[in-house]
């Protein structure tokens, strides 16, 4: 066991695959004698050479179709895209290739890809560095979609997405990099140290790909959330005085519905909460597959907190960013109509 | 508006349209052996000139001739004609059995034979063929059954793409033929991607893949030359320029400006530019690109300068866009009949054989094509289990997909 924060974990998770697989191969944009913007690949052209993990040019789209032809060729490329705001340039790599590859060739090739990118906001990155666009992509049948909330889960699902053999978007909520973050831009920045996720392993493991997590229990009402609002929803639940239980997704898809839906059906009681755009969010399929699995148990119509249906405002972001104000509100709402 | 100096805007237009006598005369042909064939390890900044001039071998006089000369024997040769009558006749057939609603969709390559079966013979079985979609010599050199592209392109039971794809997106990993998307030009930089991975694992297959010159305009293409190029990929990267992208001709794509093989000299490749109805002259350059990669000398791009003699897909009409006898008048001719006429000319083939030959090929298609019929097509007989549809999606069908699959009651 060791103290890592996110950075340190994926980094962790990528020195553990290039390790134990020749076929791993590592890159992206700054990815190689860099080691990345946010150094989640520091030092590993060093060890592992500059063949397997290596700067690639600035074209997204070139990124990933690298990947795939490497992909049917054998090799398990993971890259990085350098910030999801990126990612747009390679949409058709992903959505109609690599998503499809598997199904469209009747099972004779596949693609065995991560993509690993930052998200989220709350890093004063304006609108082209805090983008959370991961519900273009949970509606993409044929890919999964993962958005890791600490450095724990963040190791265990990285490598679990490496050695999967179907390609992985791996969201990673660039706020929590260095530390658990509680919606609050005016107190303290913490760091992962005291944290029990920020305790990690330094070996191999793995968590699996599609199992949601209970992070708090609570019999009131449960919050259904991911990545950054993780930590804002924990704070809120705290402040509200209510016993909420609160669940971190970790997958998005494919989503652990019976997971959400025994705790929901339980508590009768329901909000999600995600950072990102409301309008066609993946909050919207969450909500809708609760009000199908538990619309007879439930108690109080479910309430949805996102990001506002507008841009990243560089200037007013924590008016955009969804707080702990806007998540204890829902709670209320829903415990008290 | 403010007055410019003359400043207009250029939308390129073909010389010609419907109902106008078909121009080629602006067309700069070189005489067959004109080009000199370099050491295939020749620096690319030595080779700009041949991106502007056109690689020949048989002259219209059906003899071969010059450096290129890839001195194939006769028996080789007859295979190449072989598997372009092939080609030709099983397009016919299917195109038919398109037109009599056997199946959705089809696509033809008439006067493109050459490129697709001289690179396939050019090229090793164990190299990786990354097609667009007018290449199905591609499969019938590589010795693929007729019965199994039929019973794709019928979507039928025994469809090995288990009824998900338009006909002749075909898929054969064991005869190293990826997947055919659809989607234009999202192969070319996933060739280099396979590529790289040979040189990474330290073998010797090279991967070859082809577009169309409209798809030249495609930021993949500029992907794959731009990764193909920084990483020395072994990789030949085809543009076929058959002069049209459905109803779009060349210069739309920019094919007024500079040859598309000139492409290639921006990245620090070369750039071949050969008559791709010149089976001879395509299977040499082929061979050249392959050592050059084999040898670790990466990438070539090569220009294949054709003409589609047919419609872009059974969807369009062509005598609607372009003159109807353009075919007919391209100036370098066919590709059967140019290999054809070579072969009689040095007394390796003669018309009674061809005619054999047509006789045999079209009865094998024909009987090919009435067993695949018996596996069902589209609309009738049997179509692969409908509960496939939900397979594939994963390796592993998730709970969900399971869960809808048992909605549909199947």
């Amino acid at each position: 066991m060791a103290k890592m924060n996110m950075i340190q974990a994926i980094n962790s998770a990528h020195d553990i695959m290039l390790e134990k697989d020749k076929s791993v191969v590592v890159f992206g944009e700054d990815v190689g004698y860099f080691g990345g913007v946010f150094n989640a690949t520091e030092g590993l052209q060093e060890k592992y050479g500059i063949q397997r993990v290596f700067d690639t040019p600035i074209a997204e789209g070139g990124i990933i179709a690298l990947a795939i032809g490497m992909g049917v060729n054998d090799l398990r490329p993971v890259t990085e895209i350098q910030f999801s705001d990126y990612i747009y340039p390679a949409f058709d790599q992903i959505v109609s290739e690599a998503s499809r590859l598997r199904y469209r060739s009747g099972g004779e090739y596949w693609a065995p890809i991560t993509i690993r990118t930052p998200c989220g906001g709350g890093i004063r990155g304006g609108q082209t560095h805090s983008q959370s666009p991961e519900g273009i992509f949970t509606h993409v049948s044929g890919i999964k979609t993962i958005m890791a909330s600490n450095p724990y889960d963040a190791k265990g699902l990285l490598i679990s997405a490496i050695e999967d053999d179907d390609p992985v978007v791996f969201f990673e909520p660039k706020r929590l990099y260095n530390g658990p973050f509680y919606g609050d831009p005016k107190q303290p920045a913490q760091s992962w140290e005291k944290h029990a996720k920020g305790e990690v392993p330094d070996g191999y493991y793995t968590i699996p790909i599609g199992k949601a997590e209970t992070v708090r229990f609570g019999n009131d009402l449960t919050i259904v959330t991911y990545g950054t609002m993780v930590h804002v929803s924990l704070a809120a639940a705290e402040m509200s005085g209510y016993d909420v239980e609160v669940i971190d997704l970790r997958t998005l898809t494919p989503l652990d519905i019976d997971h959400i839906a025994s705790s929901v059906c339980r508590t009768g009681r329901c909000v999600v909460v995600h950072e990102a755009t409301q309008t066609g969010g993946f909050g919207a399929e969450i909500l809708s597959q609760i009000q199908e699995e538990c619309f007879w148990k439930l108690e109080a119509p479910i309430e949805r907190v996102a990001g506002w249906d507008i841009p990243y405002p560089h200037a007013f972001e924590w008016e955009y960013f969804p707080g702990q104000g806007r998540v204890l509100d829902a709670i209320k709402n829903v415990m008290e109509g | 508006m403010t007055p410019n100096n003359g400043n207009k805007l250029n939308v390129p237009a073909p010389r010609k349209r419907p109902g106008e006598a078909p121009e080629f005369h602006n067309l700069d042909i070189p005489d067959a052996g004109a080009v000199a064939r370099p050491d295939v390890m020749m620096d690319p900044k030595e080779m700009f000139g041949y991106a502007n001039s056109l690689i020949r071998v048989l002259k219209m006089n059906n003899k071969a001739v010059g450096e290129w000369d890839p001195g194939l024997c006769a028996d080789d040769m007859r295979k190449g004609l072989y598997h372009m009558m092939t080609t030709r006749i099983y397009d016919d057939r299917m195109q038919n059995m398109q037109r009599v609603g056997k199946m959705s969709f089809y696509m033809k390559c008439r006067g493109e034979e050459a490129v697709s079966v001289a690179q396939a013979m050019a090229l090793d079985d164990k190299d990786m063929l990354f097609p667009s979609y007018r290449q199905q010599g591609l499969l019938i050199s590589r010795g693929r059954d007729l019965l199994d592209m039929m019973n794709h392109c019928l979507s039928n039971s025994k469809d090995n793409c288990k009824g998900r794809q338009l006909p002749i997106m075909y898929s054969w990993r064991e005869g190293n033929f990826f997947s055919i998307s659809g989607n234009l030009g999202t192969q070319f930089c996933q060739a280099v991607g396979w590529a790289v991975a040979s040189a990474y694992k330290g073998e010797d297959a090279l991967a070859a893949t082809w577009i169309g010159e409209g798809t030249t305009a495609t930021s993949d293409f500029h992907h794959g030359m731009t990764f193909a190029a920084v990483y020395n990929a072994p990789v030949i990267l085809n543009v076929v320029n058959n002069q049209w992208a459905i109803s779009s001709f060349q210069g739309i794509a920019g094919g007024e400006k500079s040859t598309f093989a000139a492409r290639g000299v921006g990245y620090g490749m070369p750039g071949l530019r050969v008559d791709g109805n010149d089976f001879l002259a395509v299977y040499a350059v082929t061979k050249w690109a392959a050592e050059r990669a084999r040898n670790g000398g990466g990438p070539t791009m090569i220009e294949h300068f054709t003409y589609r003699a047919d419609a872009h897909s059974t969807s369009d009409d062509p005598s609607k866009y372009r003159p109807e006898d353009e075919a007919e008048s391209w100036p370098l001719g066919d590709p059967i009949e140019r290999l054809k006429q070579h072969l009689i000319e040095i007394g390796e083939w003669s018309e009674e054989k061809h005619a054999a030959a047509i006789k045999e090929i079209t009865a094998l298609v024909t009987r090919k094509y009435k067993e695949a019929e018996s596996y069902g097509t589209l609309n009738s007989g049997e179509r692969p289990e409908v509960s496939s549809m939900f397979e594939d999606i994963f390796k592993e069908q998730p709970e969900h997909l399971r869960r809808q699959r048992q909605k549909l009651g199947v």
